[in-house]
């Protein structure tokens, strides 16, 4: 994938967010606490667990279907950041050699079971945050943290990583087409002019900085910054709110799945 | 009115790396004049704007603004009265919503609410750009960021404007109806640029920077139509003058 297609990717994200569902419209705030909810519950369960995650795979796909975010679209970048959950688990299988069970005569390591664990909660957890982008607006996030009681300096640097990520991929990306144009399918020299081609951007950055404090100070900056309130907490968002905890309550503290395999099991 | 009024007094500043950017800058703008600031590139002109709100403060000389002398207790006070709109409007864009960016100035002002949201929408009309309230930055033309750069700068309603460049982005109809706007601004305004078909249109005054010092300073339709002065400053005629001649 080339420089360009990435940047028009990332925009993508951030495009499905201004889409108008009812999964939109609900405040941020609500869906940021759900999130938040939903990733400690997941993350709660023990190591060797797998059963017990499915149902919760339920969330993710509602708001999928209802938010109407391509599936795909989700897929793909939570397969582009796998490789992290991957080697976290990855010697799971050597080092945990007891064997749990014993399918069709095959014995299965604990230590598998805990790396699929792992790739479960992964994908639980990415696919939910990367839902909450895609359904609520980045500064929609951001007012919620605050007015939840995070940090000022906090909320404003993820405010200005958020605005400034588009421009600086845009001067990347003029650096980038300005040396392939000259380079004539070359590689451009190499390394060497690619470390210096950060060094430029550093200081481009760094430059830039400058002048955005510069007009932040001219219009009265003072160390916050300040916001109206702009949504109010409705009944929607209380009912969403409550419906997430009573789900998350749910199948954290019943063995649901392994009730419904039992009456299975006792039918057949 | 005394508050409008801009004064440098041999205004010097030397930049941290030895470069002497301004030498003994001496001018005086009064209520309600617009003053057009031309020179070659390097001559002093950002430097020269960078001063009039405190970014930059003067190595010797004083600057006064209204009834205040710039000093770093008068900065925040100076900064109500001064607004000054940048180059590039990405720079000054840094709010992730335009309503946010446009709002940050009265909100730091400590306006309530119902206030703010009336500047918002007063300022976001005057440049005709409503409609783009909810857009992040990012997603605008330049030409809609040039103009809600100037709304961020207009809803704090500055006494004095001073723009840097404002035309250097713009399509012929956006600088069309940038120059039909700073013209219904009615306080004083300094516009450094080297679009000087724009200072003959909207500025009475102009004042020509060369090697960091004031080297000219008079009626705009005088100074710029002088071919030999013009071109011995690095700048030439204005267009619509050279169709004349």
């Amino acid at each position: 994938m080339t420089f360009d297609e990435k940047y028009f990717d990332i925009g993508r994200l951030d495009r499905l967010s201004y889409r108008e569902t009812c999964v939109h419209r609900l405040d941020p705030r609500a869906k940021v606490v759900a999130t938040m909810l939903f990733l400690l519950t997941v993350i709660s369960f023990p190591k060797y667990e797998i059963v017990a995650l499915a149902p919760f795979f339920l969330y993710p796909v509602l708001l999928l279907t209802v938010g109407e975010i391509p599936v795909r679209f989700i897929i793909r970048k939570i397969i582009v950041v796998s490789p992290f959950a991957v080697f976290i688990g990855i010697f799971n299988p050597i080092l945990d050699t007891r064997t749990a069970a014993v399918i069709f005569g095959v014995s299965l390591s604990a230590g598998w079971i805990s790396f699929l664990s792992i790739l479960l909660k992964f994908a639980l957890t990415v696919s939910a945050a990367l839902l909450l982008i895609a359904t609520t607006s980045f500064s929609g996030v951001c007012h919620a943290l605050r007015r939840l009681g995070f940090p000022a300096l906090f909320v404003s640097q993820i405010l200005f990583l958020y605005r400034y990520l588009f421009v600086l991929m845009e001067e990347t990306m003029r650096i980038i087409r300005a040396r392939e144009m000259r380079s004539f399918g070359s590689r451009g020299a190499g390394m060497k002019v690619f470390v210096r081609l950060i060094g430029i951007l550093f200081l481009r950055t760094v430059d830039r900085a400058e002048r955005i404090y510069y007009a932040m100070l001219s219009r009265g900056f003072q160390g916050d910054i300040p916001t109206l309130k702009r949504s109010r907490i409705v009944l929607p968002d209380l009912v969403f709110l409550s419906a997430m905890i009573a789900y998350l309550l749910i199948f954290r503290f019943f063995p649901v799945t392994e009730g419904i395999g039992r009456v299975a099991q006792e039918l057949f | 009115m005394s508050h409008h009024i801009v004064e440098f007094k041999e205004v010097s500043f030397r930049y941290p790396d030895g470069t002497e950017a301004l030498k003994g800058v001496n001018f005086r703008i009064t209520h309600g004049e617009s003053v057009g600031v031309v020179g070659a590139n390097g001559a002093g002109k950002s430097t020269l704007l960078q001063h009039m709100n405190g970014y930059l403060m003067p190595t010797s000389g004083t600057i006064t603004i209204g009834d205040l002398i710039l000093t770093k207790k008068t900065r925040r006070e100076i900064r109500k009265k001064v607004g000054i709109v940048f180059q590039n409007p990405d720079d000054q864009l840094f709010m992730p919503t335009v309503f946010d960016d446009v709002a940050f100035g009265p909100l730091n002002l400590g306006m309530d609410e119902a206030s703010v949201r009336e500047r918002v929408r007063k300022a976001l009309g005057m440049v005709n750009s409503l409609a783009l309230q909810d857009k992040p930055p990012h997603h605008l033309s330049c030409g809609q960021k040039s103009a809600v750069a100037i709304a961020s700068v207009m809803a704090m309603e500055p006494d004095i404007l001073a723009m840097d460049e404002p035309a250097s982005n713009l399509d012929p109809r956006s600088r069309r109806s940038l120059i039909t706007l700073l013209k219904t601004f009615k306080h004083s305004k300094i516009i450094a640029s080297h679009d000087l078909d724009l200072i003959l249109d909207v500025c009475q005054r102009c004042i020509v920077i060369g090697g960091g010092a004031v080297v000219a300073d008079g009626p705009s339709a005088e100074i710029l139509s002088d071919k030999a002065f013009l071109e011995e400053n690095s700048l030439e005629l204005p267009l619509s003058f050279q169709r004349r001649s």
